[in-house]
């Protein structure tokens, strides 16, 4: 499949053949690799070992905190929030399908059909990174207010009795309930989703589009066959970069949700913040990394996308 | 923003209304608008004690660890205050009382407006007052429990009385002797915050809400009551309710308020506990009714006519903001002269006729009452008599209390 994505190579003069230079800074990749290096072994590698180490700290802010390899800590956590947990992983779950299901034809428009509105389109897609992520979270406040528009909408069409039904709201409101939650998550990871779903549709050449018209296939066998199969890379790596910071965020939990909505990253800031409890925040926040690398990884080896992350 | 303005106001009734525009005291960002903090402090953190592998203890130092004092030499003072806690001029670059404090004394201010939230800010300092080095900072604003729980880990100076004489004075019998702080030998309150319950008429739709029984019972209000994420707020207001006293209650008192604002959670009547940003919900309707900070419903009040507050029968909760002077601060003397400053009635009237809380300025009425006649009525800015025996505030709690308390509080919000 690899081969049918790169278009024929141009024919060109075989160029004249250079003499290899002369391999005088043999150091020269490392050195220019040690800003980075350096950056990600402060930034990364030690913030990390201290969260590791804090984890498996006890004590108290009076009495200090000691590394006692308390691991119990992990166990309590899990024991104490796995709903939370859970909850983290399904909105995000949901948010990026959402993010998915809205982000895919738009891609699909503005790399194939835009035409002239390219430009325009791209720029209205990044248009809300403009404002800061939590007033474009407070705006959806106003949008979604129980006396405002939308809901009244959503009412009359017993829109709202339906997803009562289901759990996603209660009563005649949509705020402070779990759909709230998920409608923000979409609407605020979306354009991760729609970036780089764009760069690899935008790359697949047209001809094949063409070829596959030529071979009798409808539309819908080409779109099924050709474009999404090649639109893949874009597709995986447009649900990570949705599904993780999905699952860790907490300003829209906390703004647009209630007490029964509360995910794992309100959890970890409470503990970390106001409870003052540094291992349990720390051991949640580990298990958090583990538990969506684990997820990850599974996730990239069922789509067979090893060479493209 | 261009905004109407009326020109037969005074100049600080046109300051009222333009702030009344703008967020309070940072209505959006103060409380729970949590910027990624937990993961930066955890970055910042991780430095200072990685060589330790453990977080040292707090090593509780009476009277604070004081640093040469460079205020003879260096005529400035670091004032961290919370957004938008402060007098400001037409052009929004200078604070007049600050401005007056230099013409007084020479002193020149830093002030930045870096305190958002007080646990955010605490994360913020805690590495290196716990490290025990110069924050940078001469004074900071807390809120009471946390200015207790600096004080009990050591981490404030105490300060010099002879530099404060006007503070000695003039501080308000109310808030004199905090069990926390008695006789207020670290810390003098910037500014008192009352909590009460504001609601919104039209919401209420001819529901009357007179207490907090009404909020919690009331089924017409179902889903659309809102509580502030501030513990001590949200239950001190719920004890007084149950006839308990905030200053003096039991561990078992405490369990009972939790569950009745428990069973208030499960029935779906409380909407959401939330922090500021309680501000949205009220003028939009979706709160009919909540627990609220006054100085902001004060400033609602001038937006929406349709908000409007009550004093619950039972009671009110007052905390209050303090100022407090970190271990190693360079310029001791300064923020001391400071301090006092803002003890002497005419610059707290200036402060009080900007910002609607509740002054801690005895003799602050009259002078009030020259700048802005309405202000000095309003019993949330000077509380008369009937106000202020109303007034409870919450008890200070010892560190493993408040973990506790914390966390069963946590519970009853999500976690």
């Amino acid at each position: 499949m690899a081969t049918l994505t790169e278009a024929p190579p141009p024919l060109s003069p075989t160029a004249p053949e250079k003499k290899p230079p002369r391999r005088r800074g043999r150091f020269t990749p490392y050195w220019l690799l040690l800003p980075g290096i350096l950056w990600l072994l402060v930034f990364f590698a030690l913030p990390m070992i201290y969260q590791a180490s804090t984890s498996v700290q006890t004590g108290s802010l009076e009495t200090g905190y000691k590394v006692t390899w308390h691991f119990a800590t992990y166990w309590d956590a899990l024991a104490d929030y796995w709903p939370q947990f859970l909850r983290s992983i399904l909105y995000a779950g949901a948010a990026t399908i959402l993010c998915l299901v809205l982000g895919y034809p738009l891609a699909y428009l503005i790399a194939f059909r835009a035409g002239r509105w390219r430009n325009l389109i791209m720029v209205l897609v990044i248009a809300p990174f403009f404002t800061s992520f939590l007033i474009r979270t407070l705006a959806w406040k106003t949008i979604l207010a129980d006396g405002g528009p939308v809901v009244g909408a959503l009412n009359s069409l017993h829109v709202l009795d339906v997803t009562s039904w289901l759990g996603w709201t209660t009563g005649d409101r949509v705020l402070a309930t779990p759909l709230a939650v998920v409608c923000g998550l979409t609407y605020n990871f979306l354009p991760f989703m729609i970036l780089p779903l764009y760069t690899s549709l935008e790359r697949i050449d047209g001809r094949l589009h063409e070829a596959a018209g030529d071979l009798y296939a409808k539309p819908v066998t080409t779109f099924r066959k050709v474009t999404f199969p090649l639109s893949m890379p874009g597709v995986v790596s447009g649900t990570l970069l949705t599904f993780i910071p999905a699952a860790g965020d907490y300003v829209n939990a906390e703004l647009l949700g209630s007490t029964d909505t509360r995910m794992i990253g309100n959890v970890i800031q409470t503990q970390f913040l106001r409870i003052l409890d540094y291992p349990t925040a720390a051991a949640l926040s580990f298990i958090l990394m583990a538990a969506i690398l684990l997820m990850v990884t599974f996730y990239i080896r069922k789509s067979g996308t090893e060479d493209l992350v | 923003m261009e905004q109407y303005e009326p020109d037969r106001l005074s100049p600080a009734q046109v300051a009222a209304m333009r702030r009344s525009f703008r967020s309070g005291r940072a209505a959006m960002t103060r409380r729970s608008l949590l910027r990624a903090s937990a993961g930066g402090a955890f970055a910042v953190g991780g430095l200072g004690a990685l060589s330790a592998c453990g977080i040292p203890a707090a090593g509780n130092t009476q009277g604070g660890v004081s640093a040469e004092d460079h205020s003879a030499k260096e005529k400035t003072v670091n004032f961290s205050n919370w957004t938008e806690y402060i007098d400001v001029d037409e052009s929004e670059k200078h604070h007049p009382t600050l401005d007056q404090f230099k013409k007084q004394t020479g002193i020149s201010v830093k002030y930045t407006e870096d305190i958002n939230d007080n646990v955010e800010f605490f994360g913020k300092i805690k590495p290196q007052l716990a490290a025990g080095q110069d924050t940078g900072r001469d004074i900071i604003v807390l809120t009471d429990w946390l200015a207790a729980r600096l004080i009990r880990l050591g981490w404030v100076q105490k300060l010099d009385a002879s530099n404060l004489p006007h503070a000695y004075a003039n501080l308000s019998q109310q808030f004199r002797e905090p069990d926390w702080d008695p006789g207020r030998a670290y810390s003098y309150v910037w500014q008192g915050i009352s909590t009460v319950i504001a609601y919104n008429k039209k919401a209420l739709d001819g529901q009357e809400v007179k207490s907090i029984s009404d909020l919690l019972d009331n089924t017409k209000l179902k889903g659309r009551v809102g509580f502030l994420s501030e513990m001590r707020d949200s239950i001190g207001m719920t004890l007084l309710d149950m006839g308990k006293d905030p200053a003096h209650f039991t561990a078992d008192d405490y369990d009972a308020a939790i569950a009745r604002l428990q069973k208030a959670v499960d029935k779906g009547q409380i909407r959401r506990f939330t922090g500021n940003d309680y501000t949205s919900d009220l003028t939009s309707g979706d709160f009919a009714a909540c627990v609220a900070w006054a100085g902001d419903v004060v400033q609602l009040k001038a937006d929406s006519p349709d908000i409007d507050f009550i004093i619950p029968e039972s009671g009110y909760m007052t905390s209050t903001d303090n100022m407090l002077i970190p271990n190693k601060a360079r310029h001791k003397t300064n923020a001391e002269r400071l301090i006092d400053f803002y003890y002497q009635p005419k610059p707290a009237a200036e402060l009080a006729a900007y910002i609607n809380y509740v002054s801690p300025v005895d003799g602050v009425k009259p002078e009030l009452a020259k700048l802005d006649p309405d202000a000095a009525n309003n019993p949330l800015i000077i509380p008369d008599k009937a106000m202020a025996a109303k007034s409870h505030a919450f008890r200070s709690l010892s560190a493993k209390e408040e973990t506790a308390f914390e966390e069963k509080f946590a519970k009853l919000t999500g976690a």
